[in-house]
């Protein structure tokens, strides 16, 4: 019994790292532009997509496939932003259908390039695993550590980036007040493209690290998206701390509830907990509300 | 007289395309009162659900458990209603989604009574005496009357006093509060009258095609009613007709290529979003204009400027 309740943390701290990873990504983009990106949960399959390309097609060192995941899919976001966004800027409805236009390209690409309905096998890039504690039976894969420890950086990068630098300013400042912030000769449109490119890449990084741990096919962003939602909706759509300690929450309480009951029960208590949510407190637990 | 001159298939084609009429009138009644509601399709599989189980378990004529599909997802909407209309905007489009994926996915969970995911197979079509309903050629003439009562209703609805509070709703929502409109129970009224006949239209398709299970109304199906709406367009009652029938009539084109289906969704909602964003509805005042454009730039000095083409309303 402790052997699985040792092993369910470790799982829902890979959840929650990858669920941290698609929620800040996700409440940048809104925070700073004003947009659901619906397309999110595509962007993480095209980075899992490239980590099983280049990884576990054509052998490349997995960290040089997940850097390149993460760069191939920041671009995708930059040119999301420059094309699409920028244009249906004041209209978040519209930006957010454009998004819906990019989910469906982006899965059709990915059927196209990986076939349908085969299993992606993707090995572990690292053997063996670290025996905790040396407790009898209970042992944790290295790679699950690798998504805890790739996610746990890239967070404290993006941490450090917009707390210590002019540009982590700048887009802080964008996503609390645009005007001022353009009063203080801040660029909204480079405000917009780091925004979009940095969450962008933090979805490929998600899918990258997620890759050899998930069954990886052409929908597999419907279930990330959804967890993503329930994560920023929960933690108020315009708090980065927010939907990291609801990425924790809800992930660990989605892992408990799918180890000891099932998974669709799970989904189904985290819907009606956004729902509830939502009701009580439209702009979630940790959501200063909106400007107007 | 289509049904005269088509194949079986091609009759398929059609019933499939006029509930397909219903799914996206009826959603523009919502759209009326300025929401986008993500959770439509699970409506319209709310009415399916119900009619199949009633007419199976229960043993209700589909005459009457289809209208009472209907009325289950009207009744499934009201409850919705109380947290859903307390969001607006971004907030009701992800609230709504979530209802209808938690009641999707019990559809999933739970064998007894919905079938889980296999869902409810040998759903019986509706006699008439001696005559089998469910035969496509005369399923194409139910479907036909249903569908045609079912827009009249819709029209004048939309035509009434009650369509007019939607629309004051839609452009000034505070406004209208302060003259004394409840908005809450327009809203209300909106979303349980749209889920109604979409959940006739789900009885309809679950006593033809004779299976359901819960993936025929995921998030997929709902993006692409969201695709036929928007390229249509909402401003107009038959937009979102337009819509429909315009992409069935591509889908039909692309058969052959059903892998690329979403792509071309994708192509045409973001051609149409930037460069047509009133939708199809709008083409004709479009193309008028540019052709007044080019005319006025061939001849510059001719009578009085040409009166404004655009729309006199504007995308949400």
């Amino acid at each position: 019994m402790t052997s699985l309740i040792i092993q369910t943390v470790v799982n829902a701290f890979v959840s929650s790292s990858f669920a941290a990873l698609m929620a800040v990504g996700l409440v940048m983009i809104f925070g700073v532009m004003r947009v659901i990106n619906f397309a999110h949960g595509e962007l993480y399959m095209v980075g899992a997509y490239t980590v099983w390309y280049l990884y576990g097609e054509n052998e490349l060192p997995f960290f040089v496939a997940v850097i390149a995941a993460i760069a191939l899919v920041g671009v995708v976001g930059l040119l999301m932003e420059r094309t699409l966004f920028r244009p249906m800027r004041g209209n978040p409805l519209g930006g957010l259908i454009l998004s819906v236009g990019v989910l469906f390209i982006l899965q059709v690409l990915a059927v196209i390039i990986g076939g349908r309905g085969l299993m992606k096998h993707i090995p572990p890039a690292l053997e063996g695993q670290w025996d905790v504690f040396g407790i009898e039976g209970v042992s944790v894969p290295f790679q699950r550590l690798v998504v805890i420890g790739v996610a746990v950086f890239l967070l404290a990068l993006l941490w450090l980036f917009l707390k210590r630098t002019k540009l982590g300013w700048a887009l802080r400042a964008t996503a609390q007040d645009p005007e001022a912030a353009l009063l203080q000769g801040i660029s909204i449109n480079k405000a917009s493209l780091l925004a979009m490119g940095l969450g962008a890449a933090l979805a490929g990084a998600a899918g990258g690290i997620m890759a050899p741990l998930v069954r990886v096919d052409p929908a597999m962003g419907h279930a990330a998206i959804i967890t993503a939602f329930i994560v920023i909706i929960v933690g108020g759509i315009g708090s980065l701390e927010g939907a990291v300690v609801v990425a924790v929450l809800y992930t660990f309480f989605h892992t408990f509830v799918t180890t000891f009951l099932d998974g669709t029960l799970a989904s189904i208590f985290g819907l009606v907990l956004l729902l509830v949510v939502l009701t009580i407190k439209p702009t979630g637990l940790f959501g200063k509300g909106e400007k107007h | 007289m289509l049904p005269f001159v088509v194949s079986q298939y091609q009759l398929d084609f059609l019933i499939f395309l006029l509930i397909n009429v219903i799914v996206v009138a009826s959603y523009r009644l919502i759209t009326t009162t300025g929401e986008f509601s993500l959770g439509h399709v699970v409506m319209m599989g709310s009415g399916a659900y119900a009619s199949a189980i009633l007419t199976k378990q229960a043993g209700l004529s589909p005459w009457l458990s289809m209208p009472l599909g209907g009325v289950v997802a009207g009744l499934l909407a009201y409850l919705l209603s109380f947290p859903l209309f307390r969001m607006k905007g971004f907030y009701f489009l992800i609230g709504s989604f979530a209802a209808g994926e938690a009641i999707r996915l019990c559809w999933n969970r739970f064998r007894e009574p919905f079938g889980g995911p296999k869902g409810i197979k040998l759903i019986p079509a509706p006699e008439l005496g001696a005559l089998n309903i469910g035969a496509a050629f005369n399923y194409y003439f139910f479907t036909l009357i249903v569908v045609l009562v079912s827009l009249v209703i819709l029209y004048r609805i939309e035509r009434s006093r009650i369509g007019l509070i939607f629309n004051a709703i839609h452009w000034r929502d505070v406004l209208a509060e302060s003259v004394g409109v409840h908005t809450w129970r327009y809203r209300m009224l909106a979303l349980v009258t749209a889920s109604f006949f979409v959940g006739i239209a789900g009885a309809l398709l679950a006593h033809y095609i004779g299976t359901i299970n819960p993936n025929r109304f995921g998030l997929a199906i709902m993006l692409y009613v969201l695709v036929w709406v928007i390229v249509g367009g909402t401003n107009t009652f038959y937009g979102p007709i337009i819509g429909v029938t315009v992409l069935s009539v591509i889908d039909e084109f692309i058969r052959a290529f059903e892998e690329l289906r979403p792509l071309i969704y994708g192509g045409i909602l973001i051609a149409t979003v930037r460069f047509l964003p009133q939708g199809l509805e709008s083409l004709p005042q479009r193309l008028l204009g540019w052709w007044r454009a080019l005319r006025r730039q061939a001849l510059p000095a001719e009578g009085p400027p040409s009166p404004r083409s655009d729309s006199d309303r504007s995308p949400p």
